[in-house]
């Protein structure tokens, strides 16, 4: 997919994609690091219909929801072949015990028998992290384990 | 009264009868520029009332303006910015240049003024607000637009022409004669392309002079820096906003974006001051008798804007009603185009009817801009509609 970046001097830069259906898509970020989801008009395409203002965390959340379920469909389709194993996306929440402390403080591997194969963070994957990953507030971690182990995994980094 | 005291009440009112202008202008959601000019031109010469003994601060203040109006106009932009925008759009810039230098240039002439005036009246004409139209454009949701890249290359352009344009005219003002005045010229040439290349390979270095963990120290440093520039630049006959203006951009980006957010509110008080002290030495009873030949600048300006951003979009594949966007985006005048009559005025080589013209004409097309640029579509819209049952 081509992402489209034009320089905007004196505001910021501009990034976009053009969708199957024509319509462009893009993300707005300031000079002083706020961004706007920029959406083109039906009518008018060089205009945008709407141009939403997102903080970090909307930024985050947004990307979230868009990107997470294809990597985790990507990671189901790969464990697949193996019966009785499944994938699943936990978050850390606000106040997470995990919030601030590392992957190998979970001790996931020996008490649950399941695995961190991957953590989403800013849209953007830390595929295979190691134990000295430290996990912040609005990570969305990727587990594969068995259903049992996944329910314990979830329990884990909700409330150790 | 005391001299001091009476001073400090001068200023003090001055101040903060701007301030009201500025609210005001906030409340009508017009630049405060246009207000600030009428707030001079209500006093001083031929006002209601002489502001006496503040003149040795407001004449200096308002030097510091302009250095500061193109300080943080440099800090805008990168060096990379302005090189690329001068690779893609020069032909936008050039096309801008010659549609709209030339009613200035013309009424001038015709108004008798002369080659310098003609020079001086160029560009107060060619030059579009920047700080009007990214207002405007952030004020419409028009940043995302696919044309607002063409209205802020036009921009960029012409901010780039300026680090040419005020030292030819400073130059030729002074009535330096050719040899002296090419001179001058070529150093501009020289400083930008060195400048250019300083900020794109050793932008670091320059932002490391004034570089500093703590913002007063910072502040101290930019602000030192740049009046040392600008009184340098000054000296050689370069003009001292220009001086300004290519530190800014020889300041790479993150130092320029801090140094842009002290320096805003110093920008705006000598600012305010700057147009105040322009207002204040217009006499208002001369704004009736320039009244006529502003009025038709105005318009014939407006039109020549709104091709050069036509233009300017067209160039980079914008539909029409785009196009049209792009032009009345251009059009508000403000802040440059009183530098450049300031800059005139205060060599007295020019006809002093150039002060009332240019404040009437900036008057106008401060205001005149964002209506422009609001109305575009529905009048865009009714155009089309007129003209489509007649075409099929």
């Amino acid at each position: 997919m081509d992402v489209e970046v034009t320089r905007l001097p004196g505001i910021g830069t501009k990034q976009e994609i053009t969708t199957a259906s024509g319509r462009r898509l893009g993300v707005l970020t300031h000079r002083d690091g706020h961004r706007e989801l920029l959406v083109s008009a039906q009518a008018d395409p060089d205009t945008s219909c709407a141009s939403v203002r997102l903080t970090d965390a909307e930024g985050q959340a947004l990307g979230t929801l868009l990107g997470a379920p294809n990597l985790v469909a990507q990671l189901q389709d790969q464990v697949r072949e193996v019966e009785g194993i499944m994938t699943a996306q936990f978050p850390i929440a606000t106040g997470s015990p995990y919030d601030g402390r590392t992957l190998g403080d979970t001790a996931m591997r020996t008490r649950t028998g399941a695995s961190i194969v991957a953590v989403v963070r800013d849209h953007v994957v830390a595929p295979t992290p190691g134990p000295g990953f430290v996990f912040r507030a609005g990570d969305l971690v990727v587990v594969v384990g068995t259903s049992e182990g996944l329910g314990q995994a979830a329990a884990i980094l909700e409330d150790d | 009264m005391h001299s001091v005291a009476l001073s400090l009440i001068e200023l003090g009112a001055l101040f903060f009868g701007l301030g009201i202008l500025g609210r005001l202008a906030g409340r009508l959601g017009i630049s405060p520029v246009p207000l600030y000019l009428l707030g001079g031109l209500a006093f001083g010469s031929g006002g209601l009332l002489p502001l006496e003994g503040i003149e040795p601060f407001t004449s200096v203040a308002s030097e510091v303006g302009v250095v500061l109006l193109l300080l943080l106009l440099g800090l805008e932009y990168s060096a990379s910015d302005l090189v690329g925008g001068l690779r893609r759009s020069w032909a936008a810039g050039i096309v801008d240049m010659v549609l709209n230098a030339a009613p200035g240039a013309i009424a001038a002439l015709v108004l008798g003024w002369g080659p310098l005036g003609a020079l001086a009246m160029a560009g107060v004409t060619w030059v579009s607000s920047s700080g009007i139209v990214a207002k405007v454009l952030d004020d419409l949701g028009r940043l995302g637009n696919r044309e607002t890249p063409a209205v802020l290359s036009v921009l960029v352009m012409e901010d780039l022409a300026m680090a040419l344009y005020l030292p030819i005219t400073t130059a030729a003002l002074a009535a330096l004669g050719w040899v002296a005045g090419l001179r001058t010229v070529a150093i501009a040439v020289l400083l930008l392309v060195v400048v250019l290349v300083v900020a794109l390979r050793y932008g670091r270095l320059v932002s490391a002079l004034v570089e500093s963990p703590t913002s007063e120290v910072f502040l101290l440093r930019v602000l030192g820096l740049a009046l040392l520039v600008a009184g340098i630049a000054s000296q050689l006959q370069v003009s001292a906003g220009v001086g300004a203006f290519l530190l800014g951009i020889a300041i790479s980006e993150d130092t320029a974006e801090n140094a842009a957010r002290v320096l805003a509110p110093l920008r705006d008080l000598f600012a305010a001051v700057f147009f105040v002290v322009f207002g204040l030495n217009t006499d208002p009873a001369q704004v009736p008798a320039v009244l006529p030949a502003a009025l038709v600048l105005a318009v014939v300006s407006t039109a020549t804007k709104l091709g050069a951003g036509w233009f300017a979009a067209r160039q980079i594949g914008v539909g029409p009603l785009g196009r049209w966007r792009a032009g009345a985006a251009l059009v508000a005048r403000g802040e440059f185009s009183i530098v450049i009559a300031g800059l005139a005025l205060t060599t007295g080589a020019v006809d002093p009817g150039l002060a009332p013209l240019a404040t009437t004409y900036v008057l106008l097309m401060a205001i005149l801009g964002p209506v422009a640029a609001r109305v575009v579509e529905p009048v865009h819209a009714g155009l089309t509609r007129r003209l489509r049952p007649a075409a099929s």
